[in-house]
């Protein structure tokens, strides 16, 4: 799979501090990628210089293969975190006037913006003023701005954060339309539950380091920690030789559940049939681990 | 340069559709109606012509009082007692009495009338009669008038200005008034658009847009095409309100000017039915004529300004001054996060256009010297002084080199206030100090 983005060892620093030190990351065509990190990591920074809004101070950044270079700002749609509109215009002509300044002609952001004031169903707010709206219907209409020139890059920065739930999902389905198509999404983000969701790949920034990145899954295999879950009834002490009880407490009733480490080179079968001999087992399953585990421990391991 | 053009085409357009604009627009030029026709209208209302019956026992000032616009005299030679009697049918505001032995005891002249007269005409009255007096007492003492005439010099000084063109003939008050008024123009204009892109940066920056703008084009293009856009809306401003200004004037001066140009007429009919009416009228068309050739001198003295190079030259320092000082507020605008701030970052940038319009009445007084000079050449201050002197003529180097510095001036301070600005717009939360600003400009991308 060829890259859509690969940012190549880049430092940014800043009078007092480094944003960013020689990060090097990869985004694959097509993915929907999660780049996470604390606050403070150098996420916008990043993102601020994958934007041209600032240059790297070493290294570089390759778009679709080109270097980056100012006519590939028309292939990015970019959502900032702290987002506003004008709020003296009219929520069409400041549509209209977002989509030429990323290169559309009035006539072809025109047609475009008739598609999604029918899409979403706001075609009446089109001479109101931005002021006039609520906040969610704002969002919308900054989301709108994002990806009306049709990008091939859409960076997303906290893109949830204010929406009801009602107009999370829509955009969330707008986000997985949007990758069906073939585009990219960049999304920034520290609610885990959305990563879990969506993502396919992720990267983690902490300190200013990549910490960790890769596609989901295996992340989350390499985070494994080879624990089970067993419910039980019945009896599970002692001593064993392929494997360690880490805990063991009483659910309801008679059933007690207990977290099980398994020795490196043994096979799951062996733990169950052994487990099956001491005691009636009532749910089984592997501990994978959650995008939070993995963000949290990944944040509080010190980076070389 | 497509950007710049975006931007500036909402810049232009949302501030010139502001409803403040157009109540801004019409009301400049009304104001200004208003203000003439307020003039006009105390001007005709002062302006009403009083009759004084002279009764001239001496015989020595018939025909010596002269009819002015406000004041038309007849002679009558009716006694002082039937003249009392009949003042209050006869029409006359004012009946003036000189005794017989006026040259022997001049305190006997008696100014009669209902009314009180102004200080005026009765100053007026008594020069004439002292004047007259004097001229009979000379003539005695064997001067006659013409020796009178001979010794005496009207002086009155033209200023001549040599310049290539050849010897021009200028009034230095026109040239003053008018300096003053260009100066004082750009002072305000630059002040007040140049705070206008201050807001317009902080607007942008407040309501979190920036950041979206920025991704999508260039910090520079983003306050290049603000600052020219509300140059255009300073430009249009102007010229809407120079347009509207002379259609108003125009409509005020048609419908004054009427009545002006009546009055003497109306004037005339009524002295017409007096005796000596012939007299009276002749004077006041030499009044006229007198006062027709006082006003085309004026005239004169302005059209022979260097029109053209004030006009060029008033529209490059307003465009100089303004895009160097305008940068400057866009960069303040840039760095402070609330109105509360602003205030000390805009002082270092004020301070040098109080100080120009400040020194500009010292500049008047010596439009060449020294610190005309110097501070004509210094782009911070030079918008502001070189209108000042140039319609008293400035030599063509000193205009090419002002001119040379003030480009070279306001690129610097656009690429300077363009270095501050996109550090600052993306800078939010922390009032920045000056040191930390001047970290900003030195910033790579």
């Amino acid at each position: 799979m060829n890259n859509i983005l690969e940012v190549h060892n880049v430092v940014k620093r800043y009078s007092n501090h480094t944003a960013l030190n020689d990060v090097s990351i990869n985004v694959p065509k097509g993915v929907i990628f999660g780049l996470l990190g604390p606050n403070g990591a150098g996420k916008t920074s990043l993102i601020r210089i994958i934007n041209q809004i600032t240059g790297p101070d070493e290294g570089y950044i390759l778009f679709d293969g080109q270097k980056l270079k100012p006519e590939h700002i028309k292939e990015i749609g970019y959502l900032p975190e702290e987002r506003g509109l004008y709020k003296k215009m009219k929520v069409g002509e400041q549509l209209l006037y977002l989509a030429q300044l990323k290169g559309l002609s009035e006539k072809q952001a025109m047609e475009k913006l008739k598609e999604w004031f029918i899409k979403f169903d706001i075609k009446t707010w089109w001479t109101k003023n931005v002021e006039d709206l609520s906040k969610g219907m704002q969002q919308k209409i900054q989301f709108v701005a994002t990806v009306l020139h049709e990008p091939q890059l859409i960076i997303l920065d906290e893109p949830f954060s204010g929406f009801d739930p009602i107009n999370a999902n829509l955009i969330k389905d707008e986000i997985l339309e949007l990758k069906k198509k073939g585009t990219t999404i960049i999304f920034s983000t520290h609610r885990m539950e959305s990563v879990e969701e969506l993502c396919d790949n992720v990267a983690l920034i902490n300190k200013s380091h990549k910490v960790l990145d890769g596609p989901k899954k295996q992340i989350k295999e390499q985070f494994k920690t080879h624990t089970y879950s067993v419910e039980y009834m019945g009896d599970l002490s002692g001593e064993f030789q392929d494997f360690d009880i880490l805990s063991t407490h009483i659910v309801e009733d008679n059933y007690k559940k207990s977290t099980i480490k398994l020795k490196p080179e043994i096979p799951v079968n062996s733990l169950v049939r052994q487990l099956i001999d001491k005691v009636e087992i009532r749910t089984f399953g592997e501990n994978i681990p959650s995008m939070n585990d993995i963000f949290i421990a990944a944040v509080n391991e010190i980076p070389q | 340069m497509k950007n710049i053009f975006l931007v500036l085409k909402r810049e232009y357009l949302t501030r010139v559709r502001k409803k403040s604009f157009i109540v801004m627009t019409i009301l400049g030029p009304l104001l200004i109606g208003a203000f003439y026709g307020f003039i006009g209208w105390t001007a005709m209302s002062s302006i009403s012509l009083k009759k004084v019956e002279v009764i001239d026992e001496s015989n020595i000032f018939k025909g010596k009082f002269k009819n002015t616009e406000e004041l038309a005299y007849s002679y009558s030679s009716t006694s002082l007692d039937n003249a009392k009697k009949d003042f209050a049918k006869s029409g006359y505001d004012a009946l003036v009495y000189i005794p017989k032995d006026i040259m022997d005891d001049p305190k006997g002249v008696k100014i009669f009338s209902e009314k009180s007269l102004s200080i005026e005409l009765q100053n007026g009255i008594e020069k004439t009669i002292e004047n007259e007096i004097e001229t009979i007492k000379l003539t005695e003492a064997g001067i006659t008038p013409k020796v009178l005439e001979d010794a005496k010099m009207n002086v009155s000084s033209e200023t001549i200005s040599l310049s290539e063109e050849g010897e021009k003939s200028n009034s230095s008050v026109a040239a003053t008034i008018i300096g003053y008024i260009c100066a004082f123009l750009i002072y305000i204009t630059v002040f007040i658009f140049g705070v206008q892109v201050m807001r317009s940066v902080m607007e942008e920056k407040t309501s979190r847009i920036v950041e979206v703008i920025i991704s999508s084009i260039k910090p520079f293009e983003l306050m290049m095409g603000k600052i020219i856009g509300v140059a255009l809306v300073g430009l249009t401003q102007f010229t809407l309100w120079i347009v509207l200004s002379l259609a108003v004037t125009t409509a005020a001066t048609s419908l004054f000017g009427e009545k002006f140009a009546g009055s003497p007429q109306q004037r005339l009919e009524q002295v017409k039915n007096m005796p000596q009416a012939q007299e009276i009228e002749k004077q006041v068309k030499k009044e006229q004529n007198k006062g027709v050739g006082l006003y085309g001198k004026a005239m004169k003295a302005v059209q022979t300004l260097p029109w053209v190079t004030i006009l060029v030259c008033f529209i490059f320092y307003f465009l100089g001054g303004y895009l160097l000082y305008s940068a400057l507020f866009g960069a303040v605008g840039s760095a402070v996060d609330s109105e509360t701030d602003v205030q000390q970052f805009m002082l270092p940038i004020t301070l040098p256009i109080i100080f120009a319009i400040a020194i500009a009445q010292f500049v008047i007084r010596e439009p060449d010297g020294n610190l005309a000079f110097w501070t004509s050449m210094i782009p911070f201050t030079s918008p502001i002084i070189m209108m000042v002197r140039i319609p008293f003529g400035v030599p063509a180097w000193q205009i090419i080199l002002s001119m040379a510095l003030l480009t070279g001036g306001f690129i610097g301070t656009t690429w300077l206030a363009a270095r501050i600005y996109r550090v600052g717009i993306l800078m939010f939360g922390k009032k920045p100090t000056f040191k930390e600003i001047g970290k900003w400009i030195f910033y790579k991308g």
